[in-house]
């Protein structure tokens, strides 16, 4: 295989609680990704997932300190870096999409302006220009009337269309990973199934890595292509998504499968 | 773990400061030399081993007057904190529990009091009252009484709905059993908050009305007067007739607040 | 911002009424600034009623004061007579009442004059102290709550919060005794606490009743030095005072917000830190500091009371202050309600302006 794009080394995170005592919440987690592919991270809420990323994008609460571990990143330790680079970072060669679309936009900014405002930091445009190319990409996000959806207001959006709204901002930072934490969480599952296609098409034509946060295993079984098990702040196994299903590894993988053929409960069950 | 200290370390502080303060207004008076209301040829004294904190224009020696002011203004400050908590939660745990009309017409007249700074209302109602410390009390505690009834009724508001109050209530207990003893109690936590802060809050009313000529007057030994007195004296440089009262007046002050952040910290309540 | 639906009042009212409050409803904006100003009503009502009887019913005789030490009976019962005070209180309420309706606040019982002229007169002075004092307020409290914010936890934050724990503290007469002391008897560089401009300096052509404003727009540039010379430790000296609770309720919303989803998203384009902080995170933390901003008011009046007396500004608080020394009531009154008034208004232009910063708050 290539070079990897991204390695996680031996990852420490210690969360220090209100009262002032720590718990290690990732415990030495570690796993690779590389060029264009689609990496799945599943794992039931607690376990550390949506950390890791948040580590990845030098993103995590102040609460949280990366106690040791490593992030190689196109050739630099990301942990080693001056803040101010990891910054520039942000964005231009890593970029997150979150849960909760809705909360995740600026409340007070129309949609078009906060999309035009990723076009131009990252592709250098003018005022008018990058608005223009915001609608563009609002277009290529699925989005219809994009001159006037563009005026609108993240609280007049639905779930579905402020989920579209970012993967427009995401497609402005042409980022060579990009990151989606439970993208569908909250929406309906027509709509849901739209949005992973909606990622899956950008993810080919603009030739990105994508690191898939789940809980879900029909998911991870739809588009990724290798999937990484966590639990409890460790990663239990990874493995080809083929592989994985055909032969579970560990009991974990076999239990969170177990849940998943559940008949008694429907496929995107959570707790 | 410097977090959980410097946390503490707010409450502690305060806690040390106010002990302080009411170690002096126990015992201070006995201690001094001088009387706080005792005049003498030895007008405008600076600060000497004689006199610690100087002389007024009467000679009095300031050092006693704040000892003895100590005494009278946290008697003041406490007495209003308790008494608009007492006063104050009641109105608001019956009007709480009750709701409907009473509730609308009297959180009007809430809002209504609320549209007013405090300090303003405790002006306008001493001045009306007249000087006396029973008057000032009277003022400083009906300026506060609102916050005690805003902040009670709306815990009263979440705490009736709870299923302890419908056990209570079907066990026999009448309405003001219910009210007082199994309901009021569990509404508390952020008064006693307030009520740090609202002691805070008199003492700097208290004196503040005191140094506009309303309330205690001269020649009372009160650390507002003091500090009049010494306004007086300000474009003549006799700093010490004013600094020390205010200070003392602004450490206990001081204190109350300190008291009140620490609570809040320590009961995690926003 | 709580707004009670209350139409209910309109029921018996006859159809025309009804017809022009169906028009009225038509227009979100026009339904939403007439109930709003219905219940601004209400509450001034409200006000008009407690300052009366406030002011009426606690015992203190205007008579008796105003008659002096020595009056005899009869004297003291002249007087009563005189302002009205043997007559029933509710008929003084109701004749109140009706020289309000005519713009009347009664009359001064000091100085023979109409309140409402008095008032009028000294408004300028207490208003130029206030927005000068707000303005350095929001210059002081503004950066200090931002960066106690952005760095929670740290010891800047700590440092910050101390400050404002010790500004809430600090009694505010006692901290103008300080600064008079240090700036005008220790270093000369402030003028005499002594009122608003130097004494044989003309006050400027009225315009504003600013006088830095008026003193600028007559072109007189040695008026306007002296004005702000006046002006800016006072100023100065309440802008301490009230930036405590400021920098206080800044801090607490910044930190709200900055916890939020679309912070991290923000961030996670890659927008500059400065930017977020600035655009995103100020804009929508503005929103609970406005709508706490009467707090804000209440601190600034109260403290404009105390700073007047101080530095002996000719404003409303000085006014006030003589009254209640004289039980001059019409006067209290007149000032009680001018306050109110200013803060219900205030109220309003908040909730209009709250309307226009945050687009999911429509007008009804």
């Amino acid at each position: 295989m290539t070079e990897p794009l991204l390695a996680i080394e031996n990852l420490y995170v210690t969360l220090i609680d209100d009262r002032g005592k720590s718990k290690t919440i990732l415990q030495g987690v570690s796993f690779e990704i590389y060029p264009n592919e689609v990496m799945g991270l599943v794992g039931e809420s607690g376990s550390g997932k949506s950390m890791t990323a948040l580590a990845l994008m030098g993103l995590l609460p102040h609460r949280a300190q990366i106690h040791s571990g490593r992030i190689w990143f196109g050739g630099q330790n990301l942990l080693a870096l001056p803040k101010r680079e990891f910054s520039a970072l942000r964005g231009s060669q890593i970029a997150m999409i979150f849960q909760n679309p809705r909360a995740a936009l600026n409340p007070l900014m129309r949609v078009g302006n906060q999309v035009a405002r990723v076009v131009r930091l990252h592709q250098g445009l003018g005022k008018r220009a990058a608005y223009g190319k915001g609608l563009d990409l609002l277009q290529q996000a699925g989005i219809t009337d994009t001159s006037i959806r563009a005026r609108a207001y993240p609280h007049q959006l639905s779930g579905g269309m402020a989920q579209r709204v970012l993967i427009a901002m995401m497609l402005a930072c042409q980022p060579r990973l990009l990151i989606a934490d439970e993208p569908t969480t909250g929406l309906d599952v027509t709509i849901q199934a739209q949005i992973f296609e909606l990622i899956k098409a950008i993810q080919v034509e603009l030739g990105t890595t994508l690191l898939l946060i789940t809980h879900d295993l029909g998911v991870v079984s739809e588009v990724c292509q290798r999937v990484a098990v966590m639990q409890a702040g460790k990663i239990q196994e990874v493995a080809a998504v083929a592989d994985l299903f055909a032969h579970p590894q560990h009991p974990y993988t076999q239990h969170l499968m177990s849940t998943l053929l559940r008949v008694d409960r429907p496929a995107n069950y959570r707790e | 773990m410097l977090r959980m200290l410097l946390r503490h370390f707010t409450l502690l502080l305060g806690s040390a400061i106010l002990m302080g303060f009411i170690a002096v207004a126990w015992v201070g008076p006995d201690q001094m030399k001088y009387e706080p209301e005792k005049v003498s040829r030895n007008t405008y004294e600076k600060p000497s081993p004689e006199y610690r904190f100087g002389t007024d224009k009467f000679g009095r020696d300031i050092l006693t007057r704040v000892v003895y002011a100590t005494r009278l203004d946290l008697r003041i400050a406490m007495t209003v904190a308790v008494v608009s908590f007492v006063v104050g939660s009641v109105i608001g745990a019956i009007v709480g529990y009750y709701g409907g009309r009473l509730d609308s017409i009297l959180m009007r007249g809430v809002d209504i009091l609320f549209a007013f700074p405090a300090f303003l209302l405790a002006m306008v109602i001493t001045g009306v009252l007249g000087d006396s410390e029973k008057n000032v009390i009277t003022a400083v505690t009906i300026a506060y009484i609102p916050y005690f009834v805003r902040l009670t009724r709306g815990q009263m508001l979440t705490v009736r709905t709870l299923q302890y109050a419908d056990a209570a209530i079907s066990i026999g207990n009448p309405s003001w059993r219910v009210i007082l003893i199994h309901l009021l109690p569990n509404t508390l936590t952020p008064s006693l908050i307030q009520m740090s802060m609202v002691a805070g809050w008199a003492i700097l009313d208290t004196a503040g009305l005191a140094f506009l000529g309303l309330g205690i007057t001269s020649p009372t030994a009160e650390w507002g007067v003091m500090i009049s007195d010494g306004a007086q004296r300000i474009t003549t440089g006799e700093w010490w007739m004013w600094l020390y009262p205010g200070a003392a007046l602004v450490l206990a002050a001081f204190a109350f607040n300190l008291i009140g952040d620490g609570l809040r910290n320590l009961l995690r309540l926003q | 911002m709580t707004t009670t639906p209350d139409t209910g009042a309109m029921d018996n009212s006859p159809s025309l009424w009804l017809t022009f409050w169906e028009i009225i409803r038509s227009y979100p904006l026009l339904h939403y600034l007439f109930r709003r100003l219905g219940l601004a009503l209400l509450t001034l009502v409200g006000i008009v009623v407690v300052a009366f009887f406030l002011t009426s019913v606690l015992p203190g005789n205007p008579a008796v004061v105003r008659a002096g030490p020595l009056a005899n009976e009869e004297r003291i019962q002249k007087y009563e007579k005189e302002m009205g005070l043997d007559r029933p209180l509710a008929v003084q309420f109701g004749d109140y009442v009706i020289h309000l309706g005519q713009g009347n606040l009664g009359e001064s019982w000091t100085s023979r004059r109409p309140v409402q002229d008095e008032l009028k007169e000294r408004l300028p002075a207490t208003a130029e102290l206030g927005i000068a004092a707000f303005v350095a307020t929001l210059a002081i409290s503004l950066p200090l709550g931002i960066l106690a914010a952005v760095y929670s936890g740290t010891a800047i934050d700590w440092a910050i919060r101390l400050f404002a724990t010790f500004g809430a503290s600090v009694a505010l007469f006692w901290l103008a005794l300080i600064c008079i002391h240090l700036f005008y008897y220790k270093w000369h560089i402030a003028p005499p606490p002594l009122d608003r401009l130097t004494i044989g300096i003309d006050e400027p052509p009225n315009v504003t009743g600013f006088f830095t404003i008026d003193s600028l727009l007559a072109g007189d540039i040695d008026t306007f030095r002296d004005a702000l010379n006046h002006l800016w430790l006072p100023a100065l000296t309440l802008a301490f005072v009230v930036s405590a609770p400021m920098t206080k309720m800044i801090r607490a919303a910044m930190l709200d917000v900055l916890d939020k989803d679309f912070i991290r998203t923000a961030r996670a384009v890659g927008v500059p830190f400065r930017q977020i902080i600035l655009v995103d995170a100020l804009r929508n933390a503005f929103i609970p500091v406005l709508t706490t901003s009467g707090i804000v008011f209440g601190y600034l009046v109260a403290g404009n009371v105390i700073v007047e007396r101080v530095f002996s500004w000719a404003g409303i608080g000085q006014y006030v202050w003589q009254a209640l020394d004289v039980n001059n009531l019409n006067a209290v009154r007149g000032f009680i309600l001018l306050i109110a008034t200013v803060y219900i208004l205030l109220n309003l232009v908040i909730d209009l302006l709250y309307s226009l910063i945050d687009p999911r708050i429509r007008l009804n």
